[in-house]
C-alpha cells in the first residue's frame, strides 16, 4: 500500500506576479535577446534558450532542443533488437543500467520472456543505485548553480563509490551494457555484493549530511522556494513524470501502481511534495535516494538468500547460450548464430514504461516478425521536463532559470536521443 | 484535481469505459503482447474520440503521440497516441491510418498541450501533418532540412547530411572575402 510523506514545513506562499513589482526599474521595457547555450553550463548539457531580457525578467522564452540529436530510433531500425542495448546507455548517460532495463522489459513483454527471480532481483539492485547515481548528479549540479560547490565535490564522491562497484561488477564505470534479454548477463560477485553494503550502510549518514548543507540554508531555500511552481493540473496537463510530477502533490510511482521486476514485493515508501515548486522536487529527490537505499539493501539480502540461481532465462529463441555450450556443441552454435545475426521478435506492438529518475522511461517497440526492426520509439521524460521550462519562467527573473533548469533535471542524451 | 490517491497493484483490465466512451465511433480492437487497450479509429474521428476519452473515460494524461511508417505497405503511416489514466490506473493506445498523399491528423495540444513537443517530434520525423498545431515545427533536425529522417525510404547514412553545414560555410567564406575586398581598397 502506497503511502505518503509529509515534510515539515508549511506550505510557501503562491508566487507574486514579478511584473508587477520591477515597475519602478529604470531600465524597465527595454528589450534584450540573449541566447543561453547551447554551450552553456548550467543547461546541464547542449539546450538553447531564447529569451528576451526585460531588465531581469524573462520574456517570449522558446527551448530549442535537438543539438545532440543521433538518430537513436533509426539506429535501432538498423541495428536489431540485441545490438540497441548500448545505445541505450547513452540515451540518459547518468544512468545507463536503468535505460537497459527499460528496454530490455519493453522486448520481453513483445516476446513474452519470464526472468527468473534472481535476475528481476539484480536489475531492482542495478535500477536503484542507478537512480541514487542520477539523482546525485542532481544535487551536485544544481548545487554548484546555485552557489554551493561543496555540495558538488561531496555528491560527486559520493557517486564515485558506485561506479566502483559498477567497474568491479560490470568492468565498465559508465555505459555499462549488463542487461541482456531475459536477464542480466552475469551473476553477482560475493565481494561486489560486500562493496555495495559497506557503500549503502554509509550512504544515509551521507544523505544527512546533505541535507544539513542545503536543506535549512537559507540562500538554497530562498533561491528554490515559489521558484518553478508547478500545479497538479499543469503537471498532468503538460504530461510531466517522476519527481517534478510528485512534487506538486501526486502521488504516481509507476513502481507501486504498475509494479515490474517484483517491486511489489519491496518494502518502500512514495514521497511527495505540497506545492511542486524547486524546493519540494529537491525534497522528494533527497528523500527517493533515501529509499532507494532502503530497496537497494533489501535487493542484496534477497541475493544473499539466492545464491547459485539463474539470472538468465533459457530461451533459445532469444537468449544467447553460454559459453562453454557453444564451444562444445553444434546444435548451440546455431543457435548463437542465428540469434546473433538473425533475432527475430513475434509480430506486434508493446509498450513498457519504468519509473527512472527523471520520470516515465518508456519504449514502444514494434515487429514486423522479421529481423529488422519496424519502430522503436523511446518516450523520454526529460524531453516532457524539457517542454514546460518557457511556461515555468515566463516572467520571472533570470537567475530563476538556472534553479529551474536544474531542478527540472534532465539529460540532453535522451531528450534528443 | 481533488484526489491524488492512486490505486496500487496491477493496471485496470476491464474495458468498459473505453467503449462507453468510444459509442458511435467504428473501433476496431486490437490484441497486442502487451495487454493495453488498443483500438483503431478512422483518421477523421480521432480528435473526437481523444476528448471523449480524456472528459468521459477520465485518461487525463497523455504519454505519447508517435507513428509508424509501414512503408511499402499502404496506407504507410499509422499515427500512435497512448494515453494514461492515473485515477483508474490504465493505459490506452490509440491508432489511426492518415492516407498517404495528404497525411493529416488533428492535434491533440487543445486537450493535452504536453503532446505539443511529441507532435513536433512526429512532424520531423513522418511529415505527418497535426492540423490546429500553433507551433507546428521541425523539433530534432534542424529548420530548413528537406527529408523526414524516421521514414523508411530514408536512408539511414543520409542524404547530403552536411548540407546545410556547406551553404552556411559558403555564405561565411563569401562575407569573409567581400570584406577583405572592401578593406584593401
Amino acid at each position: 500500500m502506497t503511502t505518503t510523506h509529509t515534510f515539515e514545513y508549511k506550505p510557501g506562499e503562491p508566487p507574486a506576479d514579478a511584473r508587477g513589482e520591477y515597475d519602478d526599474d529604470p531600465i524597465h521595457g527595454e528589450v534584450m535577446q540573449l541566447n543561453m547555450g547551447p554551450q552553456h553550463p548550467a543547461t546541464h548539457g547542449v539546450l538553447q534558450l531564447q529569451l528576451e531580457l526585460d531588465g531581469e525578467l524573462m520574456r517570449n522564452i522558446n527551448a530549442v532542443v535537438g543539438f545532440l540529436h543521433r538518430g537513436k530510433e533509426k539506429t535501432c531500425e538498423s541495428l536489431g533488437w540485441a545490438k540497441f542495448f548500448p545505445h541505450t546507455d547513452r540515451l540518459d548517460y547518468v544512468q545507463p543500467l536503468m535505460n537497459n532495463v527499460g528496454y530490455a522489459l519493453a522486448l520481453e513483454q513483445l516476446a513474452g520472456i519470464e526472468v527468473p527471480e534472481r535476475g528481476q532481483v539484480i536489475r531492482v539492485l542495478l535500477m536503484e543505485v542507478s537512480r541514487i547515481a542520477s539523482h546525485l548528479i542532481y544535487l551536485g549540479t544544481t548545487g554548484i548553480d546555485l552557489g554551493a560547490v561543496t555540495m558538488f565535490f561531496n555528491t560527486f564522491k559520493e557517486r564515485e563509490k558506485i561506479y566502483n562497484v559498477l567497474d568491479a561488477y560490470t568492468g565498465h564505470r559508465m555505459n555499462n551494457t549488463y542487461v541482456r534479454i531475459g536477464g542480466v548477463y552475469s551473476d553477482v560477485d560475493t565481494s561486489v555484493e560486500g562493496m555495495l553494503r559497506e557503500f549503502l550502510q554509509q550512504f544515509e549518514a551521507q544523505v544527512d549530511e546533505f541535507e544539513s548543507l542545503l536543506t535549512s540554508n537559507r540562500i538554497w531555500y530562498d533561491r528554490n522556494r515559489n521558484v518553478g511552481v508547478i500545479t497538479q493540473e499543469q503537471a498532468m496537463a503538460w504530461s510531466l513524470t517522476g519527481p517534478n510530477m510528485r512534487g506538486t502533490g501526486i502521488e504516481w510511482d509507476l513502481r507501486k501502481t504498475q509494479p515490474y521486476s517484483g517491486y511489489e514485493d519491496y518494502d518502500f515508501e512514495v514521497p511527495v511534495g505540497t506545492i511542486g515548486d524547486c524546493y519540494d522536487r529537491y525534497l522528494v529527490r533527497v528523500e527517493e535516494m533515501r529509499q532507494s537505499t532502503k530497496i537497494a539493501l533489501q535487493a542484496l539480502d534477497r541475493l544473499a538468500d539466492s545464491r547459485g540461481a539463474d539470472v538468465l532465462a533459457e530461451d533459445r529463441r532469444y537468449i544467447l547460450p553460454p559459453r562453454q555450450l557453444v564451444q562444445s556443441s553444434m546444435e548451440e552454435l546455431i543457435h548463437q548464430f542465428k540469434i546473433v545475426t538473425d533475432l527475430r521478435l513475434p509480430r506486434g506492438e508493446a509498450y513498457f514504461g519504468i519509473e527512472s529518475s527523471k520520470g516515465e522511461l518508456g519504449f514502444l517497440v514494434a515487429s514486423d516478425g522479421t529481423s529488422d526492426p519496424l519502430r522503436c520509439h523511446i518516450r523520454a521524460p526529460g524531453l516532457m521536463n524539457v517542454q514546460i521550462i518557457p511556461l515555468l519562467a515566463e516572467g520571472r527573473l533570470f537567475s530563476d532559470m538556472v534553479a529551474l533548469i536544474g531542478s527540472l533535471d534532465f539529460v540532453m542524451g535522451e531528450v534528443d536521443r | 484535481m481533488s484526489s491524488t490517491v492512486t490505486p496500487a497493484g496491477t493496471p485496470a483490465v476491464d474495458t468498459e469505459a473505453i467503449a462507453a466512451a468510444l459509442e458511435g465511433i467504428t473501433t476496431k480492437w486490437i490484441t497486442t503482447p502487451d495487454g493495453i487497450p488498443t483500438v483503431e479509429l478512422p483518421v477523421e474521428r480521432v480528435h473526437e474520440a481523444l476528448t471523449r476519452l480524456k472528459t468521459n473515460a477520465e485518461f487525463e494524461f497523455c504519454t505519447l503521440v508517435t507513428a509508424i511508417d509501414h512503408f511499402p505497405a499502404s496506407p504507410r503511416f499509422q499515427v500512435i497516441w497512448q494515453l494514461l489514466s492515473l485515477a483508474r490506473n490504465q493505459r490506452v493506445r490509440v491508432y489511426a491510418r492518415p492516407s498517404d498523399d495528404d497525411a493529416v491528423v488533428a492535434t491533440c495540444t487543445d486537450l493535452w498541450p504536453g503532446a505539443a513537443f511529441s507532435e513536433r517530434e512526429c512532424f520531423d520525423m513522418f511529415g505527418i501533418r497535426f492540423a490546429g498545431h500553433v507551433n507546428l515545427r521541425r523539433l530534432l533536425m534542424p529548420d530548413g532540412y528537406d527529408h523526414h529522417p524516421l521514414r523508411k525510404d530514408f536512408p539511414h547514412q543520409g542524404i547530403q547530411p552536411d548540407r546545410l553545414y556547406r551553404e552556411w560555410d559558403a555564405e561565411r567564406r563569401g562575407q569573409w572575402e567581400s570584406e577583405k575586398d572592401g578593406g584593401s581598397q
